[in-house]
């Protein structure tokens, strides 16, 4: 068993007994937690240095994309926006849904196909339906979504914000 | 010039570790290379600008406009590949030949810390040209930490500074790229030579002759001097003729299909075709590297001899062992691909034990009727033992890495080289 260090040192410094904590030995130990303190100190620094200026992007502001009047969009069609980064869905129920371009298995740009009314991703070939719902694995969570916002007849997308979503829910849909 | 050598070397090296079949010059092309990385690399500086809509112009103009610049880049392409297959190649001879173990186990860890840090620059040096191939093939590497559990996601937006690509992500892999990492390469590299002397130099088979010591000049750095002369050629003509590649401007609205992760990284892209992604990208390669790690410190019964796969019986059961391992691993991947595929079969099971937990089980009982019934007849020594297991690891990650860069092709099914 090894012994507990204060008891070494204090066989070490038996000779002195009078002083158990000599100049020496203090400034030794001073020197060493200086080092120490200082050590990290500036890893705080680097640490701080490097990631402080790093989430400004992670809280974007409101960003309001106007899409166009609700009418303008057929039930049961889907339109690109590539510049919000979204495809704008319109249910058969007439609710709206902004489906973000991103696959949910790695991170690909789906695309709509028409003729068989999905989504799907060039990369591992998942497929999604208009809801993005997942149709076709490998990718296992339905697609993310903007919030849609209906004002006066004209929709509009926040692009700010993400949200991220295991399955589709009714209560995702927006309604004018 | 002569002092530079002389202080990487000692005076006088024993004949028998000079022989080229010994080491094969590995190490060696392996420290050239990294100098020529960092040559051309500095020279490419001179052009790049790293924001996204700037630097795929830059590497365009490099290219078309600036004298050699087509070269230049392409060698340092090229030499970032060679980089990393012989610096693979290096670590297979210092572990075929038992040079891993006792006083060089310490280098064997820098070793592989080594392998780590240039595969590092090769994916930072990846996203660089920002374009179409850079892009979709960084998106889907560093997906790929999302799926850790819990902190996957917080790491992910950490390294690319955000959900998706963007400006930080660029300066952050640049920066990396052209001064974190070619520094701490310089540090190790110089520290592992002084090891190597430390060690006593390379390991050589005892003869029953007292080993000749012969100077080191000129009869090692006459030899050095020829290996580096071959292989600059090599470098050279490989850089005239095939071109690095370069696609159109990256364009996140657009995917390509197929996405392939860099070639380095398609054994376990192949793995993600077969295994959930926990454990195709985290508990199956943080394991194989833990094996590598801790081999040199299992407890032998014997010291490495300095032979080829130690002994005859050695030989043959690593042979043995590779053909094992390259078919269960090809017929792995036909039989998922074409017979049966758990995550459908099994839905209802979650896809973590189903795609996960199941086909590793399998697999490891695949290694372990191998070890039953052929391994335990030969009577091996532990060594020989442990020998096989990395023969196997190795062989199948090869297989895996070529399947995944030459029989992925569209929508990442498996087709034919030329089809790719
Ligand atoms: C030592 C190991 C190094 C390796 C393995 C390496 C590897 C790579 C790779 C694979 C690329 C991408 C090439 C392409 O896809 O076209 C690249 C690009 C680049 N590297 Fe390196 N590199 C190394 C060192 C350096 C150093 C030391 C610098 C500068 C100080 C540097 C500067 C650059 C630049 C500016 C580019 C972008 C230009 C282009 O793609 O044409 N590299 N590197
Ligand atoms: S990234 Fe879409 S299927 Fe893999």
């Amino acid at each position: 068993m090894k012994k507990p260090k204060h008891k070494k040192e204090f066989t070490k410094s038996e000779p002195v007994k009078a002083d158990p904590i000599n100049r020496r030995d203090f400034f030794n130990k001073s020197w060493k937690w200086l080092g120490i303190i200082a050590a990290v100190e500036v890893t705080g620094m680097f640490t701080g240095f490097m990631f402080s200026g790093k989430s400004k992007n992670n809280s974007n502001p409101k960003q309001l994309l106007e899409a166009g009047p609700v009418d303008s969009f057929a039930l049961s069609s889907v339109s690109a926006f590539m510049g919000g980064r979204f495809y704008l869905a319109r249910q058969q129920d007439g609710g709206f849904i902004a489906l973000s371009l991103r696959c949910t298995h790695l991170g690909c740009s789906i695309t709509w196909e028409e003729t068989h009314k999905r989504f799907i991703c060039p990369c591992h070939s998942s497929a999604f339906d208009i809801s993005g719902k997942v149709l076709n694995p490998p990718a296992a969570r339905a697609l993310d979504y903007y919030p849609v916002m209906i004002e006066n007849g004209i929709v509009k997308v926040d692009i700010g914000i993400l949200m991220e979503r295991n399955t589709f829910r009714k209560d995702q849909l927006q309604y004018a | 010039m002569r002092t530079i050598f002389l202080h990487l070397h000692p005076a006088r090296v024993n004949e028998a570790s000079i022989h080229f079949n010994r080491t094969f010059g590995l190490g060696g092309m392996v420290a050239l290379l990294i100098v020529i990385q960092i040559i051309t690399g500095i020279l490419l500086r001179f052009y790049y600008t790293p924001i996204p809509a700037e630097a795929y112009n830059s590497v365009v103009f490099t290219k078309n406009q600036v004298l050699f610049g087509q070269f230049i880049r392409n060698i340092h392409y090229w030499s970032g590949v060679f980089l990393l297959l012989i610096t693979f190649l290096h670590f297979m001879r210092v572990f075929l030949t038992g040079a891993f173990r006792e006083e060089r186990k310490i280098n064997w860890l820098f070793g592989l810390v080594l392998l780590l840090l240039i595969v590092l620059l090769n994916f930072t040096g990846y996203l660089l040209p920002w374009d179409q191939l850079a892009y979709w093939a960084i998106t889907v590497s560093t997906n790929i930490i999302g799926y850790l559990p819990l902190v996957g996601e917080s790491i992910r937006t950490m390294i690319i500074g955000g959900k998706e690509l963007n400006a930080d992500t660029l300066r952050t892999f640049f920066t990396f790229h052209t001064a974190v990492l070619p520094f701490l390469l310089l540090l190790l590299v110089l520290y592992h030579f002084w090891r190597v002397r430390k060690a006593g130099g390379i390991l050589v088979p005892e003869t029953v002759e007292k080993p000749e010591m012969v100077p080191t000049m000129p009869n090692l750095v006459f030899k050095e001097f020829i290996v580096a002369l071959v292989l600059i050629a090599v470098l050279f003509i490989f850089a005239a003729v095939f071109n690095a590649p370069l696609l159109e401007k990256a364009n996140p609205s657009y995917s390509l299909n197929p996405t392939k992760a860099p070639w380095y990284f398609a054994g376990v892209q192949e793995l993600l075709m077969h295994f959930h992604p926990l454990f195709a990208a985290f508990i199956i390669p943080i394991s194989v590297v833990a094996f590598m790690a801790w081999i040199p410190f299992i407890k032998y019964d014997d010291s490495p001899n300095g032979h080829w796969f130690i002994s005859e019986p050695g030989r043959k059961s690593s042979e043995n062992t590779a053909k094992y391992a390259a078919i269960v691993t090809l017929a792995g991947i036909l039989f998922n691909e074409y017979v049966l595929n758990f995550e459908v079969l099994l839905s209802p099971i979650p896809a973590f034990i189903s795609n996960g937990i199941l086909p590793l089980l399998i697999l490891i009982g695949f290694m372990a009727g191998f070890n039953k019934y052929y391994l335990k007849k030969l009577s091996l020594s532990k060594a020989e033992l442990v020998q096989a297991v990395f023969v196997f690891i190795i062989v199948a990650f090869i297989v895996l890495t070529l399947v995944g860069i030459f029989f992925r092709g569209k929508d990442m099914a498996l087709t034919f080289p030329w089809n790719v």
